[in-house]
């Protein structure tokens, strides 16, 4: 079963740069010097253990924190047309608010529609391709509460690509999520990195699919390595990163 | 009677409609708040001849706009600035009326509400509002959806949800007016979260529960002002006791499972 169906897409050119980049959350630096440059189509997996930074590193390129010092650029990306979408840690979502996964895809065109227009015929058509994207039309009408995790996830997927984003950035994206299920996410992320489109997706735990990242950032406060997996996920870094010695499975 | 009537089917629909993004939204406390910060600006009603839901218009926006402002500002949780802010409002509400013994006002009213002399001035700014809530419901559905299910994820995208909330408490603020004038200012929240909450049990998406809300209050509205017209009951009381049986025969057999 191959869900993903061809969608006319405008391609995607958007490339990201951070500069020197240091963060302070009350009164201790959560990221220092932070430098690293993403091209357009590019799935990269950011990796670190908890408290890493990984969601401050996301919520700094989101513009939700302030920057102490240095640069996020975003070259091409019209950040008030939901150019930059942000799948949400599994906590930071109001589950008691009873949504249906339609809904959610359409809160992606928000950001198209201006304060007064409602959406129309064109948007539901496009919520129905961004769902057929993910696999997830035969579900349109569940509440959110009732899918698995990784459906969940897909589904914030197919609000990114309804909301025509260029830029993803998906927060602890496989916690909760079982591993069938993350390839198959992982494998639709693929999809639309080969479209331009640059996709972030942090981890706290390294498995076997870091492997199909083009790009991984090690960060524990500062970037400990980064580049092709192969090059990065070494017993050194690793060792750096978690503080223990890895045994590095399935490692040549 | 029939004003009565029409009183109670619109503090039956509108107040929980907007009452399914109280339950969901953990908005009872500043509910509960708004219906008593607005006593100031209906005592003021009283003392310069104006209808006192007028006056109670402005006042409850304010103070709505000012919970969010008082928790910035001083940097408290939002809790904290309604308890302050609620509290001292309704104090000066109640000093205000203690001052205005020349007035007749009867305080048990307000409190209590007095649907069945409802005057058509009531009547006319209840409606009114009914119409300015719904389209503002109707317009920014989607927003509100967003805000209130991701509110992170809406932030990123660029949307300004500091907006979608003002509106939406400002929508709150106004419908807690229809509901002070049937209800009174203590059980206007009864209107505002019992049927939504029964709703939330028997129905599942956002907006089915916004509409089996608003059947449910109308009905628990309706059956309350019929018994306290022909047992000579206090209207709000009778219409809080009829929607909290409507919950507690449903939330008997059915509850809402979260995964």
């Amino acid at each position: 079963m191959n869900p993903l169906v061809d969608l006319p897409n405008a391609t995607h050119d958007a490339s990201m740069s951070l500069q020197d980049v240091t963060v302070e959350l009350d009164g201790y630096m959560a990221l220092t010097n932070v430098t690293f440059n993403v091209d357009a189509g590019t799935l990269m997996g950011v990796v670190g253990p908890n408290g890493a930074g990984k969601s401050t590193l996301f919520n700094t390129i989101a513009g939700l924190l302030p920057v102490h010092q240095g640069s996020v650029t975003l070259n091409r990306v019209d950040l008030h047309r939901g150019a930059l979408a942000y799948v949400p840690q599994r906590d930071s979502v109001n589950w008691r608010f009873p949504v249906n996964v339609s809904d959610v895809v359409l809160m992606g065109r928000c950001c198209r529609l201006g304060w007064f227009r409602r959406p129309g015929k064109k948007d539901r058509e496009l919520v129905r391709e961004c769902l057929c994207r993910v696999g997830l039309w035969d579900y349109r009408s569940s509440l959110m509460t009732e899918l698995s995790g990784g459906q969940r996830q897909r589904v914030f997927v197919a609000r990114a690509l309804a909301q025509e984003a260029s830029v993803l950035l998906l927060d602890e994206a496989f916690s909760g999520v079982d591993a069938g299920a993350q390839e198959i996410l992982v494998e639709v992320l693929q999809a639309l990195r080969d479209e331009g489109r640059i996709v972030l997706l942090s981890t706290h735990d390294l498995n076997n699919l870091s492997r199909r990242f083009d790009q991984v950032l090690c960060l524990n406060r500062h970037v400990c390595a980064c580049g092709a997996p192969s090059q990065v996920i070494t017993p050194a870094v690793m060792k750096e990163l978690y503080g223990v010695q890895f045994s590095m499975d399935g490692e040549g | 009677m029939l004003r009565a009537l029409v009183g109670a089917v619109l503090v039956g629909v509108m107040c929980p409609l907007l009452g399914a993004y109280v339950v969901t939204r953990n908005l009872a406390f500043i509910g509960d708040a708004l219906a008593h910060a607005v006593l100031p600006g209906m005592a003021l009603g009283f003392f310069v001849g104006i209808n006192p839901a007028i006056v109670a218009i402005p006042t409850g926006i304010t103070v709505a706009m000012l919970v969010r402002a008082v928790s910035r500002r001083a940097g408290l949780s939002a809790d904290t600035a309604i308890g302050i802010l609620f509290a001292s409002m309704f104090a000066l509400g109640l000093m205000m009326l203690s001052m205005s013994s020349s007035v007749d006002i009867d305080v048990e009213d307000l409190l209590m509400g007095q649907i069945l002399a409802i005057s058509p001035t009531g009547i006319y700014v209840s409606l009114a509002i009914t119409g300015v809530v719904i389209l503002g419901l109707f317009v920014f559905h989607h927003w509100m959806l967003f805000t209130s299910f991701d509110p992170v994820g809406s932030q990123v995208m660029g949307m300004r949800t500091g907006v979608v909330d003002y509106v939406l408490l400002a929508l709150l603020a106004l419908v807690i007016v229809i509901g002070i004038q049937a209800a009174g200012v203590i059980l206007v929240m009864a209107m505002l979260v019992i049927p939504a909450a029964t709703a939330y049990l028997l129905v599942g998406r956002f907006i089915s529960i916004m509409l089996m809300a608003a059947a449910l209050g109308t009905a628990a509205s309706v059956t309350g002002l019929y018994l306290s017209f022909h047992f000579n009951l206090p209207a709000g009381p009778a219409m809080t006791l009829v929607a909290t049986g409507l919950f507690v025969v449903v939330a008997s057999f059915r509850r809402r499972v979260f995964t």
